[in-house]
């Protein structure tokens, strides 16, 4: 009985693919199929749990028009390919995978799997039918440096960071960009707790941070623990991923969250219309990819309006984030004054500016 | 170092040794029943579940923390019953017990991710707790905090003079001994495994209640691991576990303070292997020096036992 | 009435393959009432969980890649585990191995040869051994205990792999990401079958228990580690050196989970990236005594275990089931084989009633 169940999945998975891409044509009798690969379990109320969102977006928008389905916990390396071959080959007409280190083995099966549409978060190679997409997490920082620049009183903010790599350390870069043009003696020190999600150590390491003076927490890491150190400790700090307001109702400043429901029903419409092509987006605070939580009541109004600004002029291509001049650590200039860095530089970044202790 | 740098640090390294100290108290009286449970990081994460739900339904600590317990202890009894009844290989249960666990807890957490509960309420004795460098010091933890170091001579006291310790040792050490003198030596170990579910369960509690009031899934990070380690560490003698586990929750908070600091140009990840190699360099020079020998093993540990009846 | 437990004076040979499947069978049908109780369809989630992925070529040659590091690194441990070694730091040994093996194919990168690979596997047993070295040093020479050293080493060679792809091995042209290149083509294994990720590594997998099993029970060295572990004193008067069983063991293992990490970089992944073994080293020690920590169960064990996790992606994606389900259901199957190695030793006799308490000492 299983069997023929399966079968009958299968095959009309097929058929669906099939259909949208012949440009969707008939409405089939049974819809697209969508798979979403999570690096993390959804209940990581972090990077997973955001995209997870994203695809209940897509099911609550579509209805009966799409079928979605994830896979949660995969991890990247070995096991995330054959994943990705059998989400293809089981009829999915669009994979999603939503982590860096699911690129290349989610190029390999795009190659053997060209009716399928694969779009990459965070990567940097596209194939015919494999899209990149990425948001310019690095614009919400800039709002919140512009903040922290203007509430910390000693001007000093300790940032708890994963790992050294240019998504991390764009983020850095900018936040203390930011709190700079509001207090040029601002300074930022991270520490790297050397993983994504380890609620214990991320607390730890923002207890050591405040213990050294920081009275501003900002963090890349996945989990709130940073978040409930500053409220219990009675220092401000922002969110990561999502509002984290409910674990510090009067610490969280604001919170990047990572919105990607908007993009992923663009581009399951792309596919349900047949206009689904290949590109490399890196959507930020105007598209909605970024977005920045309600403002907490430690913001005050000279803050929020400053911060307003940045992010309004930001929106509107007025103001660059990292706009020269820019020197870096040890105040050598790396970006000339009325310039700004290309996307390119930008996302290989591994240098950080003045005002870093890293 | 100034003491207002220098407390905190403190504080947070006996908060960080806690769930260490708890799991690893508990698998020591496991392993000197002669049982190996390998399960630890499974027993923390349905404990760490179980007493956050409890908070969050019930809003009572006391409960949560009895659940922690109670869930640890029943997860330990699946490998009591699959090891000391059924024989099954210690090692292997053990490790399909975290398996077990992760998924488990997982699967009971569901509807409890991103609420917050408040912390474990912490000591305040009036004047005590206010104190210049002793309140900060001793006097401001909760009650787990306490719990851990009191068990730590509890059971210190227990194996070396309690009737009830001698005979756990016997079974450990000469479980055939100790049957054909007549005693229990499977319930015993039932108990033994019963009470290290229920510490590591506390363990567990101890992270989604005071540590950071949150359930998120894997928040044990392999932490039971590292308790498995201490208990080996420790020879497995009570008093050394607590100085392995502040010795290692220490040096996992003096290598995050160094790198804020900036002290040290080396790269994160160097400081980062320092907690491991540390424990690997001091159990080194205590088994080389005059405690050389005395670091053996229960002799029936991980031995499967089945008296003949 | 009640029942007693009796030894079986010798391994009862149909039930030691018996079990295996009713365990399988018995872990099925408590998943089908789990499942239905949860909402979901059992059948077909069963169906997805077991027996789909043995159903495509694709999903047999997937079942190999997945169990060939399963296998090679527990039968270095299993040797090792009879002789009362413990080695739980494979994970670390594999790490290392596909670092030196990765790092040769990095200093060759796009240099053709059918030398690099052959080199490459060498410098990854070489090592897996030298990781596996250390805790062998320090058990016999200063007594220190091994569980603790090797999987202490695990967490020092995963952030040794960090500090390698953060740093200089780093791709120059990905983008300041944490991985190394992609190897070139004279650095990766063969696939067997195009179309599949079924690599030269597999076979050699298999070759290499069928070796481990010649040499544990066909010569005297496997005579001595079985004799080491079953009766340490008598070994130890027949003279058997217990510090030279310590090195052979862990350097066989240590080699062995080193070879095992080549094969992966060099195989499905094809680079060096942070996160290379989704526990490989771990989930061997299960699969090593799931196997009776005999060579040629622990290649059946690996398959089983291999299927239960294919199983459990699978479950995921065609029938839904959240990956705590299939956690639970690994748990499970897991249980049930190692609780039914029970019925292989022991036998169940329903006893008259007695009137006597019960008996606490047996006749020996």
């Amino acid at each position: 009985m299983g069997c023929n169940i399966d079968r009958r999945g299968f095959l009309a998975g097929t058929a669906a693919a099939a259909v949208a891409l012949a440009g969707g044509r008939a409405r089939a009798a049974s819809p697209p199929s969508l798979g979403f690969v999570y690096v993390g379990p959804v209940g990581d109320f972090g990077w997973s749990y955001q995209h997870e969102l994203g695809r209940r977006a897509v099911q609550a928008k579509f209805g009966d028009k799409v079928k979605t389905h994830y896979v949660e916990n995969v991890a990247e390396g070995p096991d995330s390919e054959r994943v990705f071959r059998q989400l293809a080959a089981s009829g999915d007409a669009m994979i999603f995978a939503t982590s860096f280190g699911y690129m290349n083995p989610a190029l390999r099966v795009a190659q053997q799997f060209p009716n399928v549409k694969f779009e990459i978060a965070t990567g940097y190679k596209t194939l015919p039918n494999a899209a990149e997409y990425n948001a310019r997490f690095y614009q919400g920082r800039a709002v919140c440096g512009t903040i922290a620049g203007a509430v910390s009183k000693k001007g000093f903010c300790g940032y708890v960071a994963p790992f050294p790599i240019p998504e991390v350390v764009m983020g850095v870069n900018a936040f203390t960009i930011a709190a700079r043009k509001v207090n040029p003696n601002f300074r930022t020190k991270i520490i790297w707790v050397n993983t994504w999600f380890d609620p214990g150590k991320e607390a730890d390491a923002a207890k050591s941070l405040i213990d050294q003076g920081a009275d501003v927490i900002a963090q890349h890491t996945d989990s709130p623990a940073a978040m409930q150190t500053a409220q219990s400790r009675g220092v401000y700090a922002f969110g990561q991923d999502s509002d984290m307001r409910k674990f510090g109702p009067t610490a969280q400043l604001t919170a990047i969250i990572n919105n990607w429901a908007p993009y992923y029903v663009e581009r399951t419409q792309a596919l349900l219309d047949g206009t689904w092509k290949t590109q490399s987006v890196w959507y930020g605070l105007k598209e909605g990819m970024v977005e920045l939580a309600p403002f907490g009541p430690g913001v005050t109004p000279a803050a929020q309006q400053a911060a307003d600004k940045v992010k309004q002029g930001i929106i509107d291509g007025t103001l660059y984030p990292f706009e020269g001049p820019v020197n870096d650590a040890k105040g050598a200039l790396k970006v000339a004054a009325g310039t700004h860095p290309s996307d390119h530089d930008l996302l290989t970044m591994n240098w950080y500016v003045e005002g870093v202790q890293a | 170092m100034t003491a207002s740098v220098l407390i905190p640090l403190l504080v947070t390294v006996v908060n960080s040794a806690t769930p260490l100290l708890l799991a690893a108290l508990g698998e020591l009286v496991v392993e000197r029943s002669g049982v190996l449970n390998l399960g630890i990081e499974g027993m923390m994460l349905v404990g760490a579940v179980c007493a956050f739900a409890t908070m969050t339904l019930t809003g009572s600590d006391t409960l949560a923390v009895l659940a922690g317990a109670a869930a640890g202890a029943a997860l330990s009894l699946v490998f009591g019953v699959l090891t000391l009844t059924l024989v099954a290989n210690q090692v292997a249960t053990g490790l399909a017990l975290t398996i077990f666990g992760i998924g488990l807890s997982a699967l009971i957490g569901k509807g409890f991710t991103g609420h917050p509960v408040p912390a474990l309420p912490r000591l305040s004795l009036h004047g005590v707790s206010d104190l210049p460098v002793a309140g900060a010091l001793l006097f401001r933890y909760d009650a787990l905090v306490y719990f851990g170091l009191l068990m730590t001579p509890a059971i210190a006291w227990f194996l070396a003079r309690s009737r009830a310790g001698l005979i756990l040792r016997a079974v450990g050490e000469a479980d055939l001994s100790a049957h054909s003198i007549g005693y229990d030596v499977i319930r015993i170990r039932y108990l033994a495994v019963l009470f290290g579910g229920a510490m590591s369960g506390l363990g567990g509690a101890y992270l989604s209640l005071a540590y950071t009031p949150l359930w998120v899934e894997d928040m044990t990070a392999g932490r039971g691991w590292i308790a498995l380690a201490l208990v080996v560490f420790a020879a497995w003698r009570p008093w050394r576990v607590l100085a392995g586990a502040w010795l290692f929750g220490g040096v996992t908070v003096l290598q995050l303070f160094l790198q804020g600091s900036g002290r040290l140009p080396v790269p994160s990840q160097v400081l980062a292997m320092v907690p491991y190699l540390a424990t690997i360099i001091v159990l080194t020079i205590m088994s080389s020096g005059a405690l050389r020998g005395r670091l053996e093993a229960p002799a029936c540990l991980g031995k499967p036992f089945r008296p003949a009846s | 009435m009640r029942i007693r437990i009796e030894r079986r004076p010798i391994v009862s040979r149909p039930l030691l393959y018996l079990t295996p499947p009713l365990a399988v069978v018995a872990t099925m049908l408590v998943c089908f009432g789990l499942f239905a109780v949860m909402g979901d369809n059992p059948a077909r989630s069963l169906y997805a969980f077991f027996i789909a992925p043995l159903l495509s070529g694709n999903g047999l040659a997937e079942l190999g890649v997945k169990a060939a590091p399963l296998v090679m690194i527990a039968v270095g441990l299993a040797a090792g585990f009879r002789a009362n070694v413990w080695n739980i730091g494979a994970e670390g040994q594999l790490t290392l191995g596909a670092i030196c093996g990765g790092g040769v194919a990095l200093a060759f990168w796009n240099q053709p040869g059918g030398w690099i690979l052959p080199l490459m596997c060498l410098a990854g047993i070489l090592g897996g051994m030298i990781w596996a070295a250390i805790p062998a040093f320090l058990r016999v020479v200063l007594g220190v205990n091994e569980i603790l050293t090797s999987l202490m080493l695990t967490y020092v060679a995963s952030l040794f792999l960090a500090i390698l792809v953060y740093g200089p091995w780093k791709d120059p042209e990905g983008f300041n990401y944490p991985q190394s290149r992609m190897f070139s083509p004279a650095e990766t294994l063969p696939i067997l079958i195009p179309g599949t990720r079924l690599h030269l590594g597999v076979v050699v997998a298999l070759l290499i228990a069928i070796a481990a099993w010649l040499v544990m029970s066909r010569s005297m060295l496997g005579f001595q580690i079985r004799a080491a572990g079953l009766a340490p004193a008598a070994a130890r008067y027949a003279g058997f050196s217990r510090a030279r069983l310590v090195w052979i063991t862990m350097l066989a293992s240590g080699g062995l989970a080193g070879l095992a990490g080549v094969f992966e970089v060099a195989g499905p992944i094809g680079q060096l990236i942070p996160t290379l073994t989704p526990g490989y080293g771990f989930t061997a020690i299960i699969v090593a005594f799931l196997g009776r920590l005999d060579p040629l169960g622990i290649i059946l064990a690996g398959l089983v275990v291999a299927l239960s996790y294919i199983g459990g992606d699978n479950a995921q994606v065609v029938a839904g089931l959240p990956a705590a389900t299939t956690g639970l259901v690994q748990g499970l199957l897991l249980f049930l084989l190692l609780a039914s190695d029970f019925l292989v030793r022991y036998r169940l006799r329903i006893a008259a009633p007695r009137t006597t308490p019960l008996p606490v000492k047996a006749p020996a």
